[in-house]
């Protein structure tokens, strides 16, 4: 009889011991990743590739469970996850530019405050403007030469990711006749193929794969890149591109000054929501401090590890992720739209496009 | 050539071949129960793909995206459900047939259909892969817009009897298609300020509306066993694959149709199983039994809805650009895998395509054994009683639906095409008008203004854009002149037999669905009126398209007031306002939950089924959807009650 009391104290002892060592995980066993996109598109490839590195930088390795929820062009999910999401570090989400510009642009249907959450991650990207070789230039120092023919451009829609792009074009003083309704980026790198677009734009992975052969083959000729943003937030050419010029080179070429102006201004916010901040994994900001700080190490850890970083160059490109507490601020700033600006967007928009806000 | 054989090699390594047939069941799975396809099956393989061996997950996500349009036919054909979009057209006849009680020769025939399409479209591919470039590139927007109007002109041998009611059925697809975003501009159209219609209806919420829940609600009407006429099993499994053999040149048209169709991206094979059926309607001598159970429309689309998802690997592959919904889905694994789609494909990764090109031709050879293995037994269910099967079904709709949006909408949306459904179905419109409209609706208005915008008119004169323009001509002409030759050699009986069974209308009916249609044409209209013309030239359109034929159809019969048989529709209308409510239940007590109580009851009251069995139809369905939940991490709608069931399953 006392030897059963024995192995049962025993058991019990093992079995607090065990609930312990569960409660010293700050993050919850199974961690729901919400993408509010569907299976298949690059954000939710992009999270597939963090979501098993995250579980095993995290303390006790939890479950990454990866919920795709698309609807509003990530709207919906977004807004889902900001009334559903539990405060105690068992949900996270990844958003992308789509998620981000109608935040900015005042989008009705948007009903998250990105305030209320930490970004934790930030995955970068740039992106080149390229035309077709019968447009009468040899490279990218000819750029001068674009600015007096009307360009075709194949763009998904006014508000999407293209947006920056438009913005930079135009200000150059490119006559930019854009074609809407291309289901992906893909779809408009399709129609320049066709030779029924004749300028176009790709993020840089898909640039690499899919746009540098036709390059090679003098099928297509690379303008400017949008540059990536070094650390005192200047523009700098792409590492990715080192032989592109930046927007703010080819503007130089054609212009002889560097650009400014509100203009100028609302394209960097642009820019940097779309691409410096292209896909990002939140937390809300409500979790306790230390599961913050939990997710906070994790990512840290996660970036210095050279096999990740060698996954990532091939996943993503020769970018740096983003991390730690510098980003919120950044972040924080680059979506902050002024009255002004949002008085211009809404002006340009309406005058170019006819769409209204 | 020596890498087609290596790559042959490779794929029949043991390593390959397990995970080539765990992806081939996987596909088969979400193949039969409606709604999910091949993109909720690729989510499920995904986790497991990252991190493999290239040509191993290849292997594995092949075989899914290879056998889903096999694996659907069996609630096509044995629920008129459409399993997913690719096999629509074969509710037509599949379903009359298992009516009938000829089930198993339906499935058997669309399972070798399927399987030849299916190896008639990788041999395709295997060839055509090399050369596609120029071709694929060769179809410009404007190629695009005339194969949407090829599409669209189907419609007219859809319609059976009546030209105005197809039209009507075809303009109010059209409009219901424009609700959300405007490709030309961006611009919100039809919305009416709900979230839920920013992005359009979803397809396979229409799907379901139109086709599957009609057919329920009259089964239950009549509540008897699916299958009417005397058992016959037995031979039907041997007729199906003789019926196969004796269509063979159709099997191959269909197949090479549907390759070549898959292979344009950007239109999709959402609608080439229509197309396939109406050409292999045109082409029958005798026309009278197709939508009453003619094999030949089962044959027709089950072999091109597999060849047509080999055809759509070759944008897939080549450029990146998918040509349906579960090639974006493949696109997405080879991403996660590593692979970039591109013309690298052909040159430096020769071997991954032919890697995925025999993956492909097996996975069809394998998931149509092993359906046809499955056949008999399956196909004992159209013998159960419907009102035990009914609240299964149900709940699979239900989940199905749910699983567009994952939203209330989604069951909203349902309830209001199942009443344009049921009313359609007991007047006789043809619903696969309906249908056809909804899905080229956005292809046809985004293609013509880009096709506007980088050609201006000089589009029309394109040499691709005559062909087809004179394609769809031939489509629309030739058939009639062959009916008048047809019936000119017909005796004078026959003639007089087939006038006497021609009208039979549906006066009060018909005039509520066409005031019905009118009303909507007039609200849509109004709304869209002081658009930019780039927003409202398309709606406008398919007003001008639902409105007139609406109004003919009126006049049509206040002129023949005089043959008139009234239907009953009352009961019909009875089941919606009671799906409406059901819909109600499963969001707010909890999908589980109600799906616990609701099957449970309906079951052991309306079927009189006994306590044992009641309880355990119930508990089995609980217990699919909670392990269908837990694998593919699918949220229900909680309600108010879940959260408790969801408690008890995980202490289990």
């Amino acid at each position: 009889m006392k030897k059963l009391k024995h192995i049962a104290m025993g058991v019990v002892t093992a079995l607090s011991i065990s609930t312990a060592v569960a409660a010293d995980n700050v993050v919850p066993d199974t961690v729901d990743f919400t993408i509010p996109f569907g299976v298949g598109g690059g954000t939710d490839v992009w999270a597939r590739f963090m979501a098993p590195n995250l579980s095993n930088f995290i303390e006790g390795n939890p479950t990454v469970v990866i919920k795709n929820q698309p609807g509003g062009g990530s709207i919906t999910g977004a807004n889902l996850f900001y009334k559903r999401a539990e405060s105690d570090g068992s949900d996270i989400i990844g958003t992308s530019a789509s998620t981000l510009f109608p935040y900015m642009l005042g989008d009705k249907r948007v009903r998250f405050n990105l305030d209320d959450w930490s970004p934790i991650l930030a995955s970068p990207t740039g992106g080149v403007i390229y035309v077709q070789p019968d447009l009468g230039i040899s490279d990218s120092s000819d750029v001068k030469k674009l600015m007096d023919q009307q360009l075709k451009f194949a763009s998904q829609g006014p508000t999407q990711l293209e947006l920056p792009v438009l913005i930079a074009l135009d200000l150059m003083g490119a006559d930019i006749k854009p074609v809407f309704g291309m289901k992906s980026r893909g779809a408009g790198r399709l129609a320049f193929e066709r030779g029924e677009a004749t300028i176009d734009f790709q993020t840089s992975s898909a640039y690499k794969n899919s746009v540098q052969g036709l390059v090679d083959d003098g099928k297509a000729i690379p303008v400017f890149s949008v540059g990536v943003m070094n650390k005192e937030g200047k523009i700098v050419r792409d590492p990715a591109f080192p032989d592109i010029p930046t927007f703010e080179e080819a503007y130089q070429t054609v212009h002889g000054k560097q650009p400014s102006g509100m203009q100028y201004d609302v394209y960097r916010k642009f820019l940097a929501a779309g691409f410096a901040f292209q896909k990002v994994i939140f937390v809300p900001s409500d979790v306790p401090g230390e599961v913050l700080a939990e997710y906070n190490k994790a990512v840290r850890e996660m970036i210095a590890d050279p096999k990740f970083q060698e996954e990532a160059a091939e996943q993503v490109g020769p970018y740096e992720n983003a991390v730690g507490v510098d980003i919120a601020m950044y972040l924080g700033d680059a979506v902050k739209i002024s009255p002004e600006m949002y008085k211009w967007i809404k002006d340009w928009l309406k005058s170019e496009f006819n769409y209204s806000l | 050539m020596s890498v087609l054989f290596s790559a042959l090699d490779q794929v029949m390594s043991v390593m390959h071949l397990s995970y080539l047939m765990l992806g081939v069941v996987i596909g088969l799975i979400v193949g039969i129960i409606p709604g999910l396809g091949g993109i909720a099956g690729m989510s499920l393989l995904l986790p497991f793909i990252y991190g493999m061996d290239a040509s191993v997950g290849l292997g594995m996500l092949m075989g899914l995206v290879a056998v889903v349009p096999t694996g659907d036919t069996f609630t096509s054909v044995l629920m008129g459900i459409p399993g997913s979009s690719s096999s629509q057209a074969t509710v037509m006849d599949g379903f009359p047939l298992a009516k009938k009680g000829q089930a198993a020769r339906a499935l058997s025939a669309a399972f070798l259909s399927s399987m030849i399409g299916g190896v008639v479209g990788a041999v395709i591919l295997s060839v055509f892969i090399l050369v596609a470039r120029p071709v694929v590139l060769a179809f410009s927007s404007a190629e695009l817009f005339m194969l949407t109007l090829l599409g669209l002109s189907v419609v007219a041998s859809l319609s059976g009897g009546s030209v105005y009611k197809g039209l009507a059925a075809c303009g109010m697809g059209l409009l219901i298609g424009t609700i959300g975003g405007a490709p030309a501009t961006g611009d919100f159209r039809f919305t009416f300020d709900v979230d839920y219609l920013y992005d359009g209806i979803p397809l396979i919420v229409v799907g379901l509306g139109i086709f599957a829940l009609p057919e329920i609600i009259s089964l239950l009407i009549k509540n008897k066993s699916i299958a009417t006429k005397g058992n016959q099993l037995g031979q039907g499994l041997g007729q199906g694959l003789k019926d196969v053999m004796r269509n063979l040149p159709l099997v191959g048209r269909s197949s090479v149709f549907g390759s070549l169709v898959g292979a344009i991206p950007g239109l999709g094979g959402s609608v080439v199983d229509w197309m396939t059926y109406s050409f292999a309607m045109s082409a029958s001598k005798d026309k009278s039994q197709f939508g009453k159970g003619e094999i030949k429309g089962v044959i027709a689309p089950e072999s091109a809805n597999n060849a047509c998802s080999c055809g759509s690997m070759i944008p897939t592959i080549l450029f990146g650009v998918p040509g349906s919904g579960s090639a974006a889905v493949f696109l997405g694994g080879m991403l996660l895998l590593g692979i970039q789609p591109g013309v690298s494909m052909v040159s430096t990764h020769l071997d991954l395509t032919y890697t995925i090109i025999w993956s492909l031709a097996l996975a069809n050879i394998l998931g149509a054994a092993l359906c046809i293995f499955l056949t008999r037994p399956i196909s004992m269910l159209t013998y159960i009683k419907f009102s035990i099967l009914a609240p299964v079904i149900l709940t699979l709709i239900l989940f199905a639906a749910y699983q567009a949006t994952r939203s209330f909408g989604d069951f909203l949306a349902l309830g209001a095409i199942a009443l344009i459904g049921v009313l359609m179905k007991n007047a006789d419109w043809p619903r696969p008008a309906f249908l056809i409209g909804f899905v080229l609706s956005a292809g046809a208005e985004n293609y013509f203004f880009q096709s506007i915008q980088f050609y201006e008119y000089s589009w029309f004169t394109r040499p691709g854009v005559l062909i087809i323009g004179a394609l769809i001509l031939c489509g629309l002409f030739l058939p009639t002149v062959f009916r008048r030759m047809m019936r000119k050699r017909q005796t004078p009986e026959e003639a007089k037999a087939a006038a006497d069974t021609a009208i039979v209308t549906n006066f009060s009916l018909d005039i509520w669905i066409a005031g019905l249609f009118l009303l909507v044409a007039v609200v849509f209209g109004y709304q869209v009126w002081g658009e930019q013309t780039l927003t409202s030239a398309f709606p406008l359109i398919a007003v001008t398209l639902l409105g007139g034929s609406s109004l003919m159809v009126i006049i049509n019969h206040l002129r023949h007031r005089g043959q008139i048989a009234t239907a009953e529709i009352r009961q019909g209308l009875f089941y919606i306002v009671g799906f409406f409510i059901m819909a109600f239940l499963y969001f707010e007590l909890g999908f589980l939950t109600t799906t616990f109580v609701f099957s449970l009851s309906f079951i052991y009251f309306f079927a009189r089924a006994g306590v044992v069995k009641s309880l355990s139809i119930a508990f089995g369905l609980l217990v699919f959807l909670l392990v269908l939940g837990r694998v593919m991490s699918v949220d229900y709608p909680e309600g108010l009650l879940d959260g408790y069931v969801l408690a008890i399953a995980n202490l289990v």
